[in-house]
């Protein structure tokens, strides 16, 4: 498998623009090598196969960062396998894409949008007098579920329908209704991607945790399609472009409490 | 389906290999570019294009090349690539996922007027995708045939 990363740098682009791109992408490819359980090499696997060795500051800092989450969220984020065995992938992509974007911001770029696989970070403006606008994906069909207009921001999503073969089911009996799709927009894209997991995991109810403890905005779908919101969302949505043929696809089945349905068209 | 440009942009794509390290570091030093989208926007005028400081090739007359047709699983994405000589001056979104795909039918637990706001942002432009490695990566793909014809 591999994660399709891309990075948009609106001009005007700092001299040093394409050297400072070049070694965020090697320091993705860098944490890829040392975290994937897919690969035999990496200081993941050769943890999990009992190797010894001293662990290095970046597994540290990770499993680090898991473990606040495994506290914080009273154990629904996890970075250990129903097997015991370590997997990272919860946290580690959106740590070190965030990291890929600090040696950007460091360069000097300020405009910026970087994609990397599906979780985004974005400073500055495409142009002048508008946010970046970020699709969130619907996890049930083709047009997107929301379009985010966004300056300073990072986003990440976990779906079923994306990599939820990773996403181990703790969920305790009292959890909420079950989540096809969370969003999670944050100041950074450690803490956003580490949330959309522990909400996926929580269920719809674990959405006012999240927002009460860390400030973040969530929009999520469950598993009978209806729509969940948490935080000041609002301000974040992007207002229809007039050049655009409106959209009335969706159909507006009724509220969650079982108020009547009514079309929107 | 209209064809979507960008000007004064710099796109640079990569696919981070999982199994056999990197399996293609893609730079398009781009004077203007896209990005993975799953919209129909109009185009932009041309004219204001910005020309890379880092390019010294000459330029000869603009080709452009139509990348491969690549199937994700929300349908097919192609994007053309136009060089003049071997710098990128732009990329061109051919076809995305159709947008009008079948209903997405939700409702919300949320105040009808956020309701309202998020259905109406369903409209809005889009620079990139939050959740879509599907298509950004056909259209990866879709650009380095394009630029891999041309050479």
């Amino acid at each position: 498998m591999g994660i399709p990363m891309s990075v948009d740098v609106r001009e005007p682009a700092p001299p040093g623009a394409a050297t400072a791109v070049e070694a965020a992408f090697a320091l993705l490819d860098a944490a890829d090598r040392r975290f994937s359980p897919y690969r035999f090499d990496s200081e993941l696997s050769r943890i999990n196969r009992g190797e010894r060795l001293i662990a290095s500051p970046e597994m540290v800092e990770v499993l680090g960062l898991a473990e606040d989450a495994r506290a914080a969220s009273g154990g629904a984020f996890d970075c250990h396998d129903p097997n015991g065995r370590l997997d990272t992938n919860g946290v580690v992509k959106g740590w070190a894409a965030q990291r890929a974007a600090d040696v950007l911001v460091a360069a000097g770029i300020t405009s910026f949008c970087l994609n990397a696989g599906g979780d985004v970070v974005v400073r500055g403006a495409p142009e002048p007098g508008r946010r970046w606008h970020v699709a969130v994906r619907s996890p049930t069909g083709k047009d997107p579920l929301a379009v985010l207009a966004l300056q300073d921001a990072a986003v990440a999503t976990s779906g079923s329908y994306e990599r939820g073969d990773h996403i181990w089911d703790r969920r305790p009996a009292s959890a909420g209704r079950p989540l096809a799709s969370v969003t999670v927009v944050a100041g950074d894209l450690g803490t956003a991607d580490v949330l959309a997991t522990t909400l996926f995991v929580l269920g719809a109810d674990g959405i006012d945790w999240a927002v009460t403890t860390y400030g973040c905005v969530v929009l999520a779908v469950d598993d009978r399609g209806l729509l969940h919101t948490g935080g000041e969302l609002s301000p974040l949505l992007a207002r229809p472009d007039p050049h655009l043929p409106g959209k009335k696809s969706l159909r507006l089945l009724g509220q969650a409490d079982g108020s009547p349905s009514r079309s929107l068209s | 389906m209209m064809p979507k440009k960008w000007r004064g942009t710099l796109l640079y794509l990569g696919i981070l290999g999982a199994s056999v390290g990197v399996l293609g570091m893609r730079t398009l030093p781009a004077a203007s570019a896209g990005t993975p989208v799953v919209s129909s926007a109009p185009s932009v005028p041309s004219g204001s294009a910005t020309s890379p400081k880092v390019s010294t090739i000459p330029s000869g007359a603009p080709v452009r090349v139509t990348g491969q047709t690549i199937q994700t699983r929300y349908g097919p994405v192609q994007a053309a690539v136009t060089f003049e000589g071997s710098r990128i001056t732009d990329v061109t979104v051919l076809q995305t996922p159709n947008r009008d795909g079948r209903s997405i039918q939700i409702a919300s637990r949320a105040v009808p007027t956020l309701h309202d706001e998020v259905l109406q942002s369903q409209s809005a432009t889009i620079d990139t995708v939050s959740g879509a490695t599907y298509t950004s990566d056909g259209y990866a793909q879709s650009v380095q045939s394009a630029i891999d014809q041309h050479g």
